[in-house]
């Protein structure tokens, strides 16, 4: 533990610390709306963060992140739906799921040289297999959609995962606090090191004796088992699944893009990009919706324009700027 | 059973051998059964012209290509067919002749990715890399990010990583290109040092013939991909097929 805080600037910790209790008490204070927005948040924060361990430190490109969120949610989904299976007990089965489907990805890609952008076009074919067959599965009611038994909000049972919006946003806010930490763990580990050295350069990596396939089959691994638990916050929190929507490749773009304007690579940036993203997004539509303008497709344009505007001023994303001028910066 | 005159024969042992090593590239043969051995606890050094296929010859020890004939043996082991990564954890640290560097990592990070190669521990590998990157003249540059080293810097970082992983044998491939003199002089004296000291076994590919002179206690020429001369480096330099292939009539060494 000692050991986890050593070289964190005491600035930071405050600021984290900060934000947590801020974070914990604004259910109390927010409504309905709002509390479905921070959950959202920390939704995108917590998938962000897994995809990030990817393509932040291993330097993977994934486009088809939806894959994991998909098969976690749908395999927990499932087991409940059909045996009554807590989800708790369902998502080691959704963990267990991605941590294959991505070991499969990896193995097929990095064992045979399938790098930079055609390892990315193959995580798309895998996400949009994964679509199409779920689509033609009975056993998920294919493309009618799966349905959860919708939640009596007026007790929680945190065993079934069928309660309030708050419960939700405290488990979601949990997962993202552990998935912080984890990385925070991670990359100050060996592997964090080895995932480094890959993502700048391979060969050198090689040459200073890192196993770059076993390496780079942890991160998938790792990235793929951490977005199934999003998958199932996602089944039990919206109670109905369809593949058209859950594996496609929008929701693989969108997840993306708040690591890339928080800054890919670091271990805020997932965070900061998501309430950069989807606040401002959601903002955006409120004011919109005060204002009586209906624009359908708003939000995507405004994604749009937030990307546009880091690439050109901040390539780094906003996070590392940021952290330099709250004196945050090692 | 170790005698006293066993023991006295291993010190002249080859900690490297090459047998009849050849490699190819879509039929144009860069390395054709190439057989040298590098003496344990000695430096070699590899020279040739350019296209010679020198770096091929330390791609194939390091594990980046196999060779398409021959063998190579490291300490009596057949390394050849491992992979780059097998090789250094055998005892094999090599430089790459076009920088390297992990960029986006500051140069203790560089140096650290190759120091927990030995050593697991986070923190004693940070500690292991202070040391060599003091060693290698960067201790005021450490936590600089790597991309923003001038090229002589670089060079000392490539060997710095190379180090970290604590080798018996170590591939320097022209390090001492685009280095001033002086600075030339210093890399040698580290160079010297650490196979005087550690006995660390250098086999390094050089063009700068001070530095080869001031190192190698043996050489190497190779043209064409075949090996033309080899032996102690007043010899060589005076060998007519190295003047006429290499050095030229009238090099002054």
């Amino acid at each position: 533990m000692t050991r986890l805080l050593e070289g964190v600037p005491r600035r930071g910790l405050w600021l984290l610390a900060a934000l947590l209790a801020l974070l914990a008490v604004f259910p109390l204070f927010a409504s309905g709306y709002l509390l479905a927005v921070g959950f959202l948040i920390l939704y995108f924060a917590y998938v962000g963060q897994a995809w990030n361990v990817m393509m932040g430190f291993a330097g993977q490109l994934s486009l088809g992140h939806s894959l994991y969120v998909g098969l976690g949610a749908y395999a927990a989904a499932a087991l409940y739906v059909h045996f009554g299976l807590s989800p708790w007990i369902g998502l080691g089965a959704s963990v267990a799921l991605c941590a294959l489907a991505g070991a499969a990805i990896g193995f097929f890609a990095f064992r045979f040289g399938v790098a930079g952008v055609y390892f990315a076009i193959l995580t798309i074919a895998f996400a949009e297999f994964a679509r199409i067959g779920f689509d033609h599965l009975p056993w998920v009611r294919g493309s009618s959609g799966l349905f959860l038994p919708v939640a009596n909000y007026t007790e929680n049972d945190l065993w079934n995962l069928r309660g309030s919006p708050r419960m939700f946003y405290y488990l979601m806010l949990a997962l993202t606090a552990g998935a912080f930490v984890l990385c925070h763990a991670l990359l100050r580990s060996r592997m964090g090191y080895y995932w480094l050295a890959i993502r700048e350069s391979p060969e050198a990596a090689q040459a200073l004796g890192v196993n770059v396939f076993r390496y780079k089959m942890y991160a998938v691994v790792i990235s793929a088992a951490m977005t199934s638990l999003a998958g199932v916050m996602f089944a039990f929190y919206y109670n109905n699944l369809f593949p058209e929507q859950i594996f496609n490749i929008s929701r693989s773009i969108e997840l993306i893009l708040g690591p890339i304007i928080g800054g890919i690579g670091t271990l805020a940036g997932p965070i900061v990009g998501a309430f950069l993203l989807t606040g401002l997004a959601e903002g955006l539509r409120e004011l919109m919706l005060q204002l009586g303008i209906d624009v359908p497709g708003v939000k995507q344009v405004f994604y749009g324009l937030c990307l546009l505007l880091v690439i050109m001023f901040l390539p780094d994303g906003v996070w590392p700027p940021l952290a330099k001028k709250l004196g945050l910066h090692r | 059973m170790a005698t006293p005159g066993e023991e006295a024969g291993a010190a002249s042992v080859s900690r490297l051998e090459l047998s009849g090593v050849s490699k190819s590239f879509r039929g144009l043969k860069a390395v054709s059964g190439a057989s040298f051995d590098v003496t344990a606890g000695g430096i070699c050094a590899l020279i040739g012209p350019n296209g010679a296929g020198k770096t091929t010859i330390f791609n194939v020890i390091a594990g980046v290509y196999a060779p398409d004939e021959g063998e190579v043996r490291f300490d009596g082991r057949a390394i050849h067919g491992l992979r780059p990564d097998q090789v250094c954890a055998a005892g094999i640290g090599r430089t790459f002749q076009t920088v390297k560097p992990f960029a986006g990592l500051s140069v203790i990070e560089n140096v650290m990715v190759g120091a927990l190669q030995r050593e697991r521990d986070v923190v004693a590998a940070r500690r292991l890399a202070a040391g060599i990157v003091e060693r290698l003249g960067l201790g005021a540059k450490s936590g600089l990010p790597a991309s923003s080293l001038t090229l002589p810097d670089r060079k000392r970082l490539e060997v710095a990583r190379a180090l970290a992983t604590q080798p018996q044998l170590l591939l320097l491939d022209e390090v001492m290109a685009g280095l001033r003199p002086t600075e030339c002089d210093q890399i040698i004296a580290v160079f010297r040092e650490l196979n005087r000291a550690e006995g660390l076994t250098i086999l390094l590919i050089e063009h700068v013939m001070r530095a080869v002179m001031a190192l190698a206690q043996h050489i190497v020429v190779l043209h064409h991909g075949e090996v033309i001369a080899r032996g102690a480096p007043d010899e060589v330099v005076r060998d007519p097929a190295v003047l006429e292939s290499y050095l030229g009539e009238d090099t002054e060494i």
